[in-house]
Formats: C-alpha cells, structure tokens, sequence
C-alpha cells in the first residue's frame, strides 16, 4: 500500500467511521443471526441457538479490531516488520551490509561535498535583493572586468539599461584608531554603491552619490558587519567617531548589513570607502586616467523589463562610442554581462566548468556505487533464492517479498546516505573556516544547509531504488517449484546481460576518473618542479607599505631605500630587493609595448604586450633571477637619467628578433616616451602557472617612483628568525608601519590553488572509483566462479590445464574489465582538455600518464580477480564430485 | 474434531477466493461454503474470516455489496473482482505445484536418494 493510499483511506476513515463502525457492527450481529437461524433450523429453541452463535464467533471485540486495523491498513505495521525484518537479515551478513553501507555512503558523501560547493559558489546568488536581476559588465574577448574610472563613468551615464551603475575595486590601506595600525582590506566603491544595491544599513548610514563632490570630498567609511565586531567589539557608539586612513582623517558613517559580503564571493572586506578618495587610500590616483583598468567590477540592477540581450546590445552602443572617441584607450569595447559573485566570467566560467565537471564525476561515482550494489543485490537474491521460494511457497505475496527486499535496500541506502551526509558536514564545514592564503581576508561561503541535506537524503532514496530494483526481474520469475526441485544451480547465459554492461560502464567511470586524476597530479608535479623564473625558496617577502606611513611619491622612493639598507645590515641576508608586486602572488599590470618610431599608440598598432614590474637594484639578486645578457637598473638611473628597461627573453624575441639584438635598442609605451633596454632576463611565469610564456619588463623604481612595494628578501637564516628581525628593522624606521612579512613559497600557494585542489578532488575520486571497480568486479569474479564450481571441477577432473581453468572462470571479467579500461581512458583523454585550464600542462599525451593509467586498471583487474582465481585453481574436483 | 486440519497461514483468503468464486456469499454463506468444498476437513474460527475479508476487500481482489440474504435478513454479499479471479487462478497454480512437489519429495522412497 502507498503511503498516499494510506493516508487517503485515514482521512477517508475518519469521516466515515461512524458509518463504518455500523456496518461492521451490523455485518457480525448479520453473521450471528445467520447462524442462528441455521443452528434454530435444527431444533435448538431461539435464546440457546443465539447464545452458541455467539460462542462460536469468538472474540467478538478482538476480530472487530483486527477488521479495524485490516480497514486501515496496517502500512506502519507491516512497515515496522519489514524494517525489524531487514535489519536482522542484514544483521546476519555484516559483511555485506558494512560494505554497501560504506559504498553508498562515500559516494553520497562526495555528491554531497560537491554540492555543497556548487551550491556556494555558483547557485546561491549574491547576498543582496533581488540578485536575479543583478549582472556585472566585462569587456573584449577576455570577459575581463576590470575597467577604468571614466570608463565607468560613461557606461555610467550612458547606459539605458540599468536602475544604476555602481564600481568598486579592492585595496589594502592602514587603518589607525589611535594605536596599533592595521593593514586592511577595503573595498573603494563608487558613491551610489550601496543604493544600486538596495541595501539597508544595519547601523548608521551609507555614503551616497550625493556625498561625492569631486576627489578626496567623501573621507566616509562604512563598516562591515564582521570587521565591526572584531575591530570595534560591536561598539554602537563608533558611527560618528573619526580615524585615520593611511593618515588621512575618515568618518565612520555606519555599518552594513550582517550577510553582506561585497560584491565577490569570497572576498571579504573589512570596510567601503568611497573611491572619489582613492589618492588617500592609494597614495596617487587614476580617477582621470582612461588606461588605467583598476575598478574590479561593475555591477547594476536591469531595469524591470529589460532583457539582458537588450542590455548587451544598449551597452554595444557605448562601446562604440567609446571606441570612437578614445581609440588610443579604447580599442575594443565590446560589452558583455556575466553574474556577479565570482569576479564575473573571469573567474566564474573556469570555476564553474571545474564544478559542474566534478558534479558530473561525482555522479557517475554515485550511479557506479548503485551498479555495484545492485549486482551484490542481484547476487544476494540468487543466493536467496530458496529462501524466497520456501517464504513464496508458504503463502506470502511476491509484492511482500520485493517489499521487504526493498526495504532492505532502503535501509541500506538511508544508512549510507546519513552517514555520508555527516562527512560531508564536516568537511564542508572545516572548508568554511579554511584561510588557504593568509594575507587575504578569503571565506569560502560553502557552509552546508538544509538544501545540501535535501540533495543527500534524495540522492539516498534515488539509490536505494535504482539499486533495489536491480533483483526485481530476477526474483518476479522465482519459481518455488524448479528451485525447491533444482537447487540453485542455474547456469549462467552466454548473452549480454544488463549486470555486465553496469560493469562495463563502470569501469570506465573508474578509467575516466582515474586518468584525470593522473593527469592532474603530473601536472602539478610538473608544476611544482617547472621554472618560475624566480627562486622562491630561502626568499622572504615583506609588504611594507610607505604609503600606509604617509610616505608618497619621491618621499616612498627615499623610505625605500632606506628600509633595503636596514634590512641589508640585518645578519644572514645575502641580498635584499624592491618590486611593487611579485610575480605569482597577487595579479600583475600589464602595458602595451610599441615599436620605438611607431607614431600612433593605439591598441591594435601594439608590438607586444607585457607584464611590468618596477624593481630596485638587487631585486634580481634577490628574487633568483639570472641575467641573461647586460645589466640590471642601478640607483643612477633615476629622473635625471634616460628611461631605461630591463626585459625577459620573451620580450627580447618578440620585438627584436633575439637576446643580443635587443641590448641598447629602445621601445616606447603609449605616453610615447623612449625606453632603452639595458639587460635581458630569463623568462618566467608571471600570473598564472598555466599562461603561456609572456614577455615583461623591469623599470627602475628611481625612475618610476612606486608607493607600494614589497621587500624580497633573501637569507640563510631561519624564516622565522628573518621575519623577526625585518619586523624589528622596520619598526625602527618608522613606528607606524603596518608590515606583512611571509615567505615566497607560502605566497605561491596562490599561484598553485587552484591545481591543488583539482588535484586533490580528482586524486580522492580516482580512489574511490577504484575500489568501486575492484568491489564490483571482485563481486561479480566471485559470483560467477562460485555458480560454476561444478562444471570447473569437471574440467579439472577431465585435465584443463590452470590457464584454461582461469579462462573458463574469470575470461569475461578480465573481457569487460578490458573493453571498460580502454572507453574509459579514451573518455578520460578527451575530458583532460577541460583540466588544462587549471593544471599546468596538463596534457593526456603523457607516456607516463597513459602506462599510469593502463598500469593501475591492471592493478585494480588483479586485486579484484585474485581471490576468486585462487578459489578456481585450488578446486579439488573430488570434494565437489563427492558433495553432489 | 481429530479429522480436522489447521490452515496453513496463508490459505484462508485462498479458500475464501474460492469459496466466493462460484458466486456471491455473505460471511456466514462462506463459512459454510468452505466447510462444504472442504469436506467440513478444515477448521476455521468463525470470527477469524473477516479480518481476512476485509483484508481482501482492501487489496481489491474482493468486492461488497449490501443485499437481502435467503433467510430474509440484511447482509452484505462478497464477489470476485477482476484482480480477485487473476490472483485466485495463480495462487492455484502455485498451490498445486507445491503440493506435488512436496508430495513427490514425500513419497520418495529410500534407494532413490
């Protein structure tokens, strides 16, 4: 009986009881009277014939009840014997049971992990209202975000689409309350920012567009919930209070709302500004600069009614403008729109290939688990089959009997599936409180809810059903008679059945898994050990910020020096260097390059374009990096001087055909002036660890004055004992100094994230698939030597030889399991192509990675094989003659 | 009562189904038409037939209908469903595959074995 069946015929028991309590109780006084009539039709006088019909009823309430209950339906009844049932059948094979409980629960457990992170980081929306109707606009081929303050100022105003446009870019300043400054993370938005966003404050009050009246006019500061709490202690009172910024006074206006986090996912800042001051929170400012792409996204509500094809064709419009009237900085301004949350298409479509691809994997671990289980099922049943014969035979229904085998597998599927839902809790969790990189304020808001546990509990009943319907077919042509009669000795068929595709399929999962996961951990092995173009070991870094102290411009550049020549004095550095980012750690700038008599500096006349970094003297030296030809920049070379550049090998190439060429030629960038190039450098890696070679180049920070710079460092000693003494260094300079000191190989974790964890992901799959291969063929090895045993004695006793034994036993394992390998590794190459967006190198055409991967599914073949070729061999076919 | 045999579990409703196979009955009607097809071999607590009755009812395999019995009373009249008559016919087959085969298993004699 359903269960909607059984709570129709409740309800419908309810109104209708009283009419049917009557019927039953006029259907049994019907029935007594019948036979009194009957026992009065012999001769009994009437009061003695109603007595003994009486008797002879029996016990009228009892049965009455029992009509009751059989009215009702006893689902719950019979449900709580099905359960009290399985349980002690499963009792019996613990096993069988401690097996498919385990099974299910890893493979649920990882549809759960995963799910859990697609559902933070793609599904759930941005925390503000209305988020459906929230995009962000990226531009070119790049889908990048990033675009300059007028730019955004014309998308701004030019735009039909949107109720509002609002910008923002991220930014470290030092925060300073009257004692101990503190470096933090902002984020500098346009004035309208929290308004295009619909927000509320929690306290206080938001800065508006109203409240930006041209540069530095808004020193305003609105609160993040979170940093609130920490910094202030949720102390009330500090809206209205003033503190500094990098020394610049500011107003604390209010604070924002608790579940808002900015607008990128996983970036929490500590507090908004608005970005109409960012000369004092950056030490100079872009804000008139068109080239100069650093606003991070921007972001807007459609209009009610606008369709985002209708918004993309609108923004085509101001492209064109653009392109029009600025083609020096505006080439190619086509517009697209992407979801906010994971800095737009940049970040997000890497991101959510790699997700939906581990969801996709993820399944097929699961769908593999539930073939493997529905052939131990099937397996189990076959064995079962007297059992379920004598239990026909003795009256009980094939519905009861698929009823109680399905709750059985119910059972089983609910186990694993809590089970898998409790681990995948906890490691969602550890991963929500997990700081991969120190330095930033990253949170993964992949915290497990109740749609997690939803998933896992459908998931658990979607496998319970599809693995407790593998028996089905096999138990409905039970025939009590031929099995009672035969034994369980039915041979197995030469044809396809659909157990061995499941096999087949699943083994192919398992390849599939298993070379994405070798190619992964290449890749990174690869990674690991490949060229950076730098020396990160025994290289501390040390971000102190001289524009956090007030120091900007030439003052920065005077402080710099100074600090180089602290740390120089400090025992066991060998060499100290300057650099305003280092490569790998945290994004770099680029900057078109063209050729030195090139007149006309738009885009598309570009020789090349280049990282640029602007480095001190020694930064070589203390980065790791050889000269390949001249000479590095030296303090001579500052404003009184000719620019000049240090260039990499890739740079030299490019633009002048080779290494020595290039010494003493000169090139120009698009503020048109002439740059030398003094030295070449060797190539490296710049941004990413999967980008193909890109040139740069190295200016001298003496001729290109730089507010932020962090030190490399490079020593002998102990890091710990190094950061010590650079904190002690610095601090003597100057008090105020907020300074952020961690090694270059912890700063590279950045760089190498993403590989790790898809490394990471696709190694522990892998696994798993494995050993749901090996579970499945051993179970299906087991099987079908354990159903032939007589007819392989037969074959020993008539002199096969223990090859011709193994063949006739386990030949069509060892066919599928090769038939599976081979899909699945020519599946697992194609699905490779998708990793190598996020792993080094990561190409299946690996001689390593394809006898890796022929090598473990061979492994897997003979572990699963093994006990059940050894059952076969060891055959003593007298025993079992004997036992006939 | 030593000639009379208890039921097996799970053959009351098979008897019932038969019983009411050869046309409408009232409870007391397939009492007695059991204990006629039967030989008055098989012993059935009056009471206990219509728990299964209305266990049968629910599975749909038995239908119920309010009528006037012979002896002029108000009963209420048990036929065969559609379902009723399927499930009658395999629970035959199936009983009389058992039977002979536990009958030949019984009347084995030893030199066979």
């Amino acid at each position: 009986m359903t269960l909607v069946a059984y709570f129709r015929s409740l309800t419908e028991g309810i109104f209708r009881r009283s009419r049917i309590e009557h019927d039953l109780e006029e259907e049994l006084r019907s029935h007594v009277e019948h036979r009194a009539d009957h026992l009065a039709s012999s001769g009994l006088d009437r009061a003695e014939a109603e007595r003994r019909a009486r008797a002879e009823f029996g016990a009228q309430l009892r049965y009455k009840e029992e009509c009751r209950e059989e009215l009702r339906g006893n689902f719950f009844e019979t449900l709580g014997q099905d359960i009290r049932y399985s349980a002690r059948v499963l009792r019996k094979a613990p096993g069988f049971t401690v097996v498919a409980v385990l099974t299910l629960a890893f493979a649920i457990g990882a549809n759960a992990v995963v799910f859990g992170v697609l559902n933070g980081l793609i599904l759930r929306p941005l925390n503000v209202p209305q988020a459906q109707s929230l995009y962000e606009i990226d531009w070119g081929a790049e889908k990048s975000g990033w675009h300059s303050y007028p730019d955004y100022l014309d998308l701004r105003d030019r735009n039909r689409s949107f109720e509002s446009l609002a910008a923002f870019s991220i930014s470290n300043v030092a925060m300073d309350t009257g004692s101990n400054p503190s470096s933090n993370w902002v984020y500098q938005t346009s004035g309208n920012y929290f308004d295009a966003l619909d927000l509320q404050p929690y306290l206080g009050r938001f800065f508006h567009a109203a409240d930006e009246r041209g540069p530095n006019s808004a020193p305003y500061i609105v609160l993040s919930y979170s940093f609130w709490q920490s910094r202030f202690q949720s102390d009330r009172s500090v809206v209205g209070r003033i503190v500094s910024l990098n020394k610049h006074p500011f107003t604390i206006l209010g604070i924002a709302p608790q579940d808002f986090h900015g607008t990128v996912l996983f970036f929490v800042p500590d507090f908004y500004v608005p970005m109409v001051n960012q000369e004092q929170i950056d030490g100079d400012t872009t804000l008139n600069i068109r080239s100069t792409r650093w606003i991070i996204g921007i972001v807007g509500h459609l209009k009610p009614h606008i369709t985002p094809e209708q918004a993309t064709s609108d923004l085509g419009s101001v492209g064109a403008y653009l392109e029009k009237n600025y083609p020096k900085e505006d080439g190619q301004m086509r517009f697209s729109l992407s979801r906010p949350s994971l800095v737009g298409d940049f970040l997000g479509r890497p991101v959510r290939a790699f997700v939906a691809g581990l969801m996709l994997l993820a399944g097929l671990i699961l769908l593999a688990a539930c073939a493997n289980l529905g052939s131990l099922f099937a397996a189990r049943a076959a064995d079962r089959s007297r059992e379920i014969a004598l239990r026909l035979s003795l009256g009980s229904s094939r519905s009861r009997i698929l009823r109680s085998l399905f709750t059985e597998a119910g059972l089983i599927s609910l186990a694993g599936g809590a089970l898998g839902t409790w681990g995948s809790f906890l490691l969602l969790n550890r991963l929500t409180v997990w700081q991969p990189f120190p330095r930033f304020p990253i949170s993964m808001p992949i915290k497990p809810d109740a749609s997690v546990m939803l998933v896992a509990f459908l998931l658990a009943v979607i496998s319970g059903i599809l693995f407790g319907l593998v028996p089905v077919r096999q138990l409905l042509r039970v025939d009590p008679y031929q099995v009672v009669k035969a034994g369980s000795a039915a041979g197995p068929g030469r044809r396809i059945t659909a157990r061995d595709l499941l096999l087949v399929v699943q083994i192919a999962i398992c390849a599939v898994l298993v070379t994405s996961s070798m190619v992964a951990i290449r890749g990174l092995a690869r990674s690991l050990h490949s060229s950076f173009g730098f020396d990160p070991s025994q290289a501390v870094l040390a971000d102190a910020n001289a524009k956090m102290a007030g120091y900007v411009g030439d003052a920065a550049l005077l402080m710099q020096k100074r600090m180089i020549a602290a740390l120089e004095s400090i025992p066991g550095v060998k060499s100290v260097g300057l650099v305003d980012t280092p490569p790998l750690t945290m994004g770099g700038t680029t900057t078109l390059i063209f050729n030195e008599n090139n007149a006309d500096p738009r885009p598309s006349n570009a020789a090349t374009q280049a990282f640029m970094y602007h480095i001190s003297p020694d930064y070589f030296h203390a980065a790791g990096t050889s000269m390949l030809a001249g000479r590095s920049v030296n303090w001579h070379d500052d404003k009184n001087a000719p620019l000049v550049a240090v260039v990499n090998r890739e740079f030299a190439v490019k633009v002048y055909g080779s290494v020595e060429t290039s010494l003493g030629k000169y090139f120009k960038r698009r503020d048109g002036k002439r740059i030398q190039v003094v030295g070449v450098v060797e190539d490296g890696k710049y941004l990413s660890l999967t980008e193909d070679q890109k040139a740069a180049m190295f200016l001298s920070v003496a001729q290109y004055p730089m507010n932020e710079a962090w030190l490399v460092v490079r020593s002998n000693s102990d890091s710990q004992q190094l950061a010590a003494g650079i904190q002690h260094a610095l601090r003597s300079l100057d008090p105020q100094l907020p300074i952020f000191i961690e090694t270059w190989d912890t700063a590279l974790n950045g760089a190498l994230f993403a590989s790790r964890i898809a490394t990471i992901a696709l190694g522990v799959l892998g696994v798993m698939g494995a050993i749901l291969s090996i579970t499945g063929i051993f179970g299906m090895a087991a099987y079908s030597v354990s159903k032939r045993l007589k007819e392989l004695g037969i074959r020993i006793a008539l002199g096969a030889r223990r090859k011709e034994v193994l063949d006739a036993a386990l030949g069509r394992a060892v066919k599928l399991l090769a038939f599976g390998s081979a899909a699945g590794l020519a599946l697992g190459l194609l699905a490779t192509r998708v990793l190598a967006y996020i792993v080094y190198q990561a190409t299946p055409r690996d001689p390593l990675v394809l006898t890796g991967v022929v090598l473990s599914m061979a492994l897997v073949g003979l572990v699963a094989t093994w006990i059940p070729a050894q059952r076969a061999l060891s055959l003593d076919p007298l025993t079992l003659l004997r036992e006939e | 009562m030593a000639d009379q045999a208890q039921l097996l579990p799970g053959t009351l409703d098979l008897l019932i189904l038969k019983a009411v196979s050869l046309g409408p009955l009232h409870g007391y009607g397939i009492l007695l038409r059991i204990g006629q097809i039967s030989d008055r071999a098989l012993l059935i607590e009056q009471g206990a037939l219509y728990p299964a009755l209305f266990r049968l009812v629910r599975q749909g395999l038995l239908k119920a209908n309010w009528g006037k019995s012979d002896n002029n009373r108000r009963a209420k009249f048990y036929e065969l469903t559609l379902a009723g008559r399927k499930r009658l016919k395999e629970e035959t087959d199936g009983w009389k595959r058992l039977a002979s085969a536990i009958a030949s298993a019984l009347a084995a004699s030893p030199e066979e074995s």
